[in-house]
């Protein structure tokens, strides 16, 4: 049979015209506009080299550092330490918006009328008002509006609040530290050791054998080694006040308001969400699983922890993940409220050198390396609770 | 069937339900203190509620100062629009409640809902002592519109009429808002406030809808060159945050398109946050595309379908039916996303509320301003949820 058909319109050819197409269409539009963008960079007078990076930066950074920073710095230290400063937003955001949302999507279940109706009128509110509005209300309504530091508002003596911040207790390493730490490590691993014999022997002679006591007495058996060794407390407790010169606080943590209002409007917004995940997901489990285990005659606790909850983990941690990656790139937001991450570091850096390509690029790429390792993080845990199907 | 049901019931004793006993203590007692730590529950909560509520109370009726607000309203909601050419804005927003009147009237349900819920907003804006009269009088009148509307959609036969109009609306609005030398001109540069937070979401959403269906397609393509251009633009979109992309639109679009295109920042504003959508609209269409069985690609295939045909006449009719409720709330997101452009310095309703804020005579007032614009997005944003939930309930897409 003769193929009357045009070579452009056989099997073998379509595609792979119509992606040549693509790729030269795709090729002219990109050349066109990196074209214009390097004539235009020409025009202005600026390289596109990452050389900058090294000059001094010449700018300070106020209160949040968790790295040593002074004007003296390169550029580049500058950049380090926002990215340090978004992490530690992002990390302890996502650290206390998993406990309030899990209790959150917990109570949205309760059968008590007002601590559902509580927690979803929360729920509603913080979900449906911008993040970026939640935040200026705690910095700017807030946390500003708080007393100068000289009359600061004191709750019983040891939180200082004032609008410079708020200073609360602070541990303090000592000596005695390391050697707490080491032994709380073994105690630690020594009681999950007799928590699992215990289980065992448990399970083998159908008679209570009491692992958690067992794991909770062996722990606080152990704690006597490190007090005896060092006769002293893990760590040193420093109180905060002001300073004579009432301009600044001593001792103690001083929580930056910037810092503060950031990390609460992450954390209530991103709860919300959580909130809605963790009422989905406990409503996702079928039926017959809660049926078949008061059947068995399982307590509702015994319930919850080994049939609900291990059950709901798995419907909870894909949209999890997501609202955790959401969490730290909306951190990049706490740069309306002048807390010093990278977006603000960064954009400090691009209106003082004019390196708007370099600049946003670092961005970029810290971004999409906190998003790509948290999310490949997420994976592996997400695989390791899987169900194991066939 | 033979046996009659008459006769089964005459011959067995039919127990009654049990009779609920619905008195309140029997509530009381089921819903708040049904056990020892449910009572503990209650009793700390309902404390702390009370002081809660004694404390913001007090504060909302006493002690805030809402002239802060109603002094400023217009440039909250319109901006620094002129003030001759208000009477373009409440047209649009006439012609807008005209619509609504008709589509509640023509669908119920949901469309009645919305109808209600913008009724009452007129309404509102009735009722409040300080808004100018002019307003009073276009509202009023949009008021009307929307009540004739209801009764005409039930009656007359406008369905196509009213979905045509739908879509003219938003170049009409366009057009009305800028003039384009017809009208006098107002330049993008003066539209603001909560106006130019409606426009950027509503673009945004409009503009990235298109964009999105094709990237969600060409990620499901069998082409490998189409399939990972797709890829990796939408989850790079998805990896980095949208202030980066509107930095990219406000610094970096300019020196793309070169000399000569000249483009302003809320148009700037508009691109990034259309590119950034997108992404996320074509995954949740790609989940719709998803649920499609396979059957209807091979039944289609075998009636002779092409693929273009396939794609837009049995495909995507279905898979979009299934994301209605994700747009809705992927615009819910859009909506609230549109304060980050208060970030790159332009003056949405945010960006008005902090300019406000640093006037010297109403220092202070932070709390009401911020709080007012957080109420605006909530009252919005509460309605399109329910809406979303409502109309995955009607489309029975949860249940699938």
């Amino acid at each position: 049979m003769n193929n009357t058909a045009p070579f452009w319109r056989s099997r073998r050819f379509k595609p792979v015209l119509l992606q040549l197409l693509f790729v030269v269409i795709a090729g002219i539009c990109l050349f066109y506009f990196i074209n214009n963008a390097l004539t235009g960079l020409k025009r202005l007078g600026l390289p596109l080299d990452f050389g900058f990076l090294q000059s001094t930066a010449s700018f300070d950074i106020s209160g949040d550092k968790l790295i040593d920073y002074s004007a003296t710095d390169p550029y580049s230290r500058a950049i380090l330490v926002g990215l340090f400063n978004t992490l530690r937003v992002a990390v302890l955001g996502i650290m206390f918006a998993t406990i309030l949302g899990v209790i959150l999507g917990i109570a949205r279940l309760s059968n008590n009328w007002l601590v559902r109706n509580t927690s979803k009128v929360f729920v509603e509110i913080f979900r449906n008002t911008p993040l970026l509005v939640q935040m200026i209300i705690w910095f700017s309504a807030v946390f500003l509006m708080l007393p100068l530091i000289e009359n600061s508002y004191v709750f019983a003596g040891t939180v200082f609040f004032s609008n410079r911040g708020i200073a609360i207790p602070w541990f303090q390493t000592t000596s005695a530290t390391w050697i707490w730490l080491v032994c709380v490590a073994t105690a630690i691993l020594l009681a999950i050791t007799v928590w699992k014999w215990r289980l065992k022997l448990q399970t083998e002679t159908g008679k209570r054998k009491y692992p958690s006591l067992w794991a909770v007495g062996v722990t606080a058996a152990a704690m006597i080694v490190p007090l005896l060794l060092t006769s002293a407390g893990p760590f040193h407790v420093t109180m905060p006040e002001v300073n004579p010169n009432g301009r600044s606080f001593a001792g103690g943590f001083v929580i930056s308001p910037s810092f503060a209002s950031v990390l609460i409007a992450l954390v209530m917004y991103t709860s919300a969400f959580i909130a809605e995940i963790v009422r989905a997901g406990i409503m996702g489990v079928s039926k017959g699983q809660l049926e078949a285990a008061q059947a068995l005659g399982l307590k509702s606790s015994t319930t919850l922890r080994l049939v609900v909850f291990p059950q709901a983990f798995r419907i909870i941690i894909p949209p999890l993940t997501s609202q955790y990656l959401n969490l730290t790139k909306n951190s990049s937001l706490a740069v309306a409220v002048g807390y010093p991450e990278i977006v603000h570091v960064g954009n400090t850096i691009l209106n003082q050198s004019g390196r708007a390509i370099q600049m946003i690029t670092i961005m970029i790429i810290c971004y999409l390396t906190v998003s790509l390792l948290t999310s490949l993080f997420m994976n592996i845990f997400n695989k390791y609770t899987q169900l194991a199907e066939r | 069937m033979g046996v009659n049901q008459a006769d089964i019931m005459k011959e067995t004793t039919v127990l009654q339900a049990p009779k609920k006993n619905r008195t309140v203590q029997k509530w009381l007692k089921d819903n708040m203190f049904s056990s020892w730590l449910n009572t503990f529950f209650t009793i700390a909560l309902t404390i702390l509620l009370f002081f809660l509520f004694k404390v913001i109370l007090s504060w909302v009726l006493f002690s805030a100062d809402w002239t802060v607000v109603s002094v400023h309203l217009k440039l909250l909601l319109a901006g620094q629009y002129p003030n001759a050419e208000l009477w373009r804005v409440f047209l649009c927003i006439f012609l807008l409640s005209l619509l609504t009147g008709f589509s509640s009237g023509i669908w119920n349900g949901t469309m009645t809902q919305l109808g209600l819920f913008f009724a009452g907003l007129l309404a509102l804006c009735l009722a409040l002592p300080f808004v100018s009269v002019e307003a009073k009088i276009w509202n009023a009148a949009s008021l009307l519109v929307l009540v004739c509307g209801y009764f005409g959609g039930k009656k007359l036969p406008l369905k196509k009429t009213v979905l045509f109009s739908w879509l003219m609306l938003f170049p009409v609005t366009i057009f009305l808002l800028s003039g384009f030398g017809i009208l006098p001109k107002v330049g993008t540069n003066l539209w603001g406030g909560f106006l130019l937070t409606l426009l950027l979401a509503v673009v945004a959403i409009v503009a990235s809808f298109p964009l999105g269906v094709l990237l969600a397609l060409g990620r499901r393509s069998r082409l490998p060159a189409i399939k990972y251009f797709c890829v990796c633009y939408i989850e790079f979109i998805r990896g980095i945050p949208l202030i980066t992309i509107l930095y990219v639109a406000q610094l970096m679009v300019p020196l793309f398109l070169g000399q000569g295109i000249e483009l302003n920042n809320a148009v700037r504003a508009m691109i990034g946050m259309t590119l950034f959508s997108a992404a996320y609209l074509a995954e949740n269409v790609r989940g719709g595309l998803q649920s499609i069985p396979s059957g209807q690609y091979e039944a289609s295939h075998a009636l002779g379908f092409s693929t273009p045909l396939m794609t837009f006449f049995i495909i995507l009719p279905q898979a979009l039916r299934a994301v209605i409720p994700a747009m809705v709330g992927q615009f819910i997101a859009i909506f609230k996303d549109t304060t980050l452009v208060t970030i790159v310095g332009i003056i949405d309703i945010l960006g008005m509320a902090q300019n406000v804020a640093k006037n010297p005579t109403f220092l202070g007032k932070e709390m009401e301003l911020f709080l007012f614009v957080a109420a605006v997005f909530f009252v919005f944003c509460s309605m399109l949820s329910y809406v979303s939930r409502r109309l995955e309930r009607s489309l029975g897409v949860g249940e699938r």
